[in-house]
């Protein structure tokens, strides 16, 4: 409980200390913030009345306190660019974002796993031999350039899926939920989902199929086999089980990361996430929008890393009697 | 994507450090930095030759490093000079003929010229960067084993806090921040991605500190840094270029994604530069395979090539995890 309680303030803490690096950085940053709000006609007057209105007339320090306390209040902020409170502006990307790397991370574990384990089974023989150096290959080709390929082929060469966006020009829906349950919203879905999964079925594979193999050399599965048990029963039933806790702690680190690393396949679909968004944000100057939507990607980040941690903390027993101690 | 710069075979930190022993053991103990080095330059030479997968990577990197070195050379026009027709007509949108190896680009430029020189940036921003990285997490990973207590403890939560910041984003609010070079790209990537060497090389260091021979060297009164760096330091060094070999595929991924959103320099070609060309100028929807193919593929072979690398030494020296 007390290792819990430490990596929960931690947790706090590493937000904390983001938070704060970003609000200087954002605060340095060349250029006028108000940028986006002048025009030709905007008078000095009305340029001073912007800058007391925005707070930029205060001490860096003051400024510094009103965001840490709104921060809390969990008000980011507005929007220079959509004039709307930038936590209302995130808070409609965010569902874009989990829902594509949920669905992207599921389909690439779920492959990784199986082939993993296949692959560790079927140790030194011809599929090996191709299979790995293929998974090297996926993870090491860019998101965006697996993106674009997928891009050409499916969408403008076949016509098969749309190019870009979540859901088709025109179409209303009642609610949340019916959007994102629409055939539409799924048609869209596919292309970035797929390449997303490409690229991360990688890591569960390689880490799938060398966790096989070191379980596969113990005793326990020595033992296994002197009682008679047959190859499949041994593999799925008592190797499999066994090589799945790390990567179980991967798929939370992975959520984690792969929300940060979006932000190129969310640009290549033009997909309405929190990526995007970010990257829109700062090329327009945008800074609280900009601020505020790496502050969300930072808190998935760090929750996701406490989350894994935790998992491996009640799932190994040896990590936890070394924590006590 | 960048968080998991792990070795491919991906054992646990402990595992590997244990893994290292037993070939450390075996090895003859002579004293003396220069014996040291001698140990991790024979480590180096002996792995390609038993590992396929070493074999390849060094391969791959030899050819991009002398397409590098040759581009003035290779290269048919100036990379970002704009081509014209005997007509004055632009010579836009051409498929690949003898004359220009990959067609030209849609604002008229020739792809194999750009091609070959973007293996120059791609190498440089490559290189710089995982040095800078390993570099700081092999310090940090020594400083930390060795002395541990407070300084460990220090150093280890800003490794954390160095993990639990975003990292493409922030290599983009930063190029932003400092203006779009690749010294910034580097510099991103520097100041993030040191953790994951720093913890592997602390641990391999704890493990290290109680053996004998540090010992006997302790005994003989060497001071804690001529300990640290002439007797710990060399056995750490195959470590640190296992992780060198990927940090350098993640540097390239991550310059050619920052370029790709249009954060990268304008007057600089690199393979992310030619992609964000061809997706801005619709090469897509004309089916110019001959466009952005190629870049996209020689990212793969760089990147991996560090992965290949990487494997094949972890296969030799930490042979545990061959399995």
């Amino acid at each position: 409980m007390k290792y819990v309680m430490s990596r929960l303030l931690y947790a706090i803490l590493v937000l904390w200390i983001v938070g704060t690096i970003l609000f200087f950085m954002f605060r340095l940053m060349p250029g006028s913030p108000l940028a986006a709000f002048i025009d030709q006609t905007t008078t000095l007057e009305q340029q001073q009345a912007l800058i007391a209105r925005f707070g930029l007339d205060k001490s860096l320090f003051q400024q510094y306190t009103i965001f840490l306390q709104n921060a809390l209040q969990g008000d980011l902020g507005q929007s220079f660019f959509h004039r709307r409170p930038v936590t209302e502006v995130v808070m409609e990307a965010l569902p874009n974002t989990v829902i594509l790397t949920l669905s992207g991370l599921v389909v690439a574990y779920i492959f990784g796993v199986l082939a993993g384990a296949y692959l560790a089974w079927r140790r030194g023989s011809t599929v090996e031999g191709i299979g790995i150096p293929l998974a090297l290959a996926t993870r090491a080709a860019p998101e965006f350039w697996l993106g674009m390929v997928m891009l050409a082929f499916f969408s403008f060469y076949l016509g098969w899926f749309p190019a870009g966006g979540a859901n088709s020009v025109g179409l209303e829906y009642d609610s949340e939920w019916t959007r994102i349950f629409s055939v539409d919203y799924l048609h869209h879905l596919t292309l970035p989902v797929l390449t997303l999964a490409i690229y991360l079925q990688g890591l569960p594979l390689l880490l799938m199929r060398s966790n096989m193999i070191e379980i596969l050399q113990e005793e326990f599965i020595t033992m296994s086999k002197m009682k008679g048990l047959g190859s499949r029963t041994i593999v799925l039933n008592h190797a499999a089980r066994n090589a799945m806790l790390p990567v179980a702690t991967a798929f939370a680190l992975g959520i984690g990361s792969a929300i940060g690393g979006n932000v190129v396949v969310e640009t290549i679909f033009s997909w309405p996430g929190i990526g995007r968004l970010l990257v829109n944000a700062v090329s327009a100057s945008d800074y609280p929008l900009a601020q505020g939507a790496f502050m969300i990607i930072t808190a998935v980040l760090v929750a996701m890393n406490f989350v894994a941690d935790m998992t491996y903390h009640l799932l190994d027993p040896r990590i936890r009697h070394a924590a006590s101690n | 994507m960048p968080q998991a710069i792990e070795p491919m075979g991906t054992a646990s930190t402990d595992q590997t450090a244990a893994a290292l022993l037993p070939h450390l053991a075996t090895a003859p103990r002579r004293s003396g930095l220069i014996a040291m080095l001698g140990r991790a330059g024979n480590a180096f030479w002996r792995v390609p030759r038993e590992s396929n997968y070493a074999k390849v990577g060094l391969i791959i990197y030899l050819i991009f490093a002398l397409t590098a070195i040759f581009a003035d050379q290779l290269v048919h026009y100036e990379p970002l000079e704009i081509l014209f027709a005997d007509n004055y007509q632009l010579r836009r949108n051409l498929p690949p003929t003898t004359d220009h190896w990959l067609g030209t680009s849609y604002s008229g430029r020739d792809i194999y010229s750009q091609l070959v020189m973007g293996t120059r940036s791609a190498l440089a921003v490559g290189l710089t960067a995982a040095i800078c990285v390993v570099a700081i997490g092999t310090l940090v990973g020594l400083v930390a084993g060795y002395f541990g207590g407070w300084i460990d403890n220090l150093l280890m939560r800003l490794a954390d806090i160095a993990l639990g910041i975003p990292f493409l984003p922030f290599v983009i609010v930063l190029a932003s921040f400092m203006g779009a070079a690749q010294s910034n790209v580097v510099l991103g990537i520097a100041l993030l991605l040191w953790p994951n060497s720093a913890r592997v090389i602390r641990s391999q260091v704890m493990s290290l500190r109680e053996r004998a021979f540090i010992e006997a060297a302790r005994v003989t009164g060497a001071g804690k840094w001529r300990i640290l760096f002439v007797h710990i330091a060399p056995n750490v060094l195959a470590l640190s270029f296992l992780y060198t070999s990927v940090a350098v595929g993640w540097a390239i991924l991550t310059e050619a994604s920052v370029s790709f959103l249009g954060f990268g320099p304008s007057d600089t070609v690199s393979w992310g530069y030619m992609l964000q060309d061809a997706y801005a100028s619709q090469a897509l929807g004309r089916g110019q395979y001959n466009w952005f193919i190629p870049p996209g593929l020689c990212i793969v072979f760089v990147v991996m090539a560090g992965f290949f690398i990487s494997r094949g030494y972890e296969e030799v020296l930490f042979p545990k995890l061959k399995g």
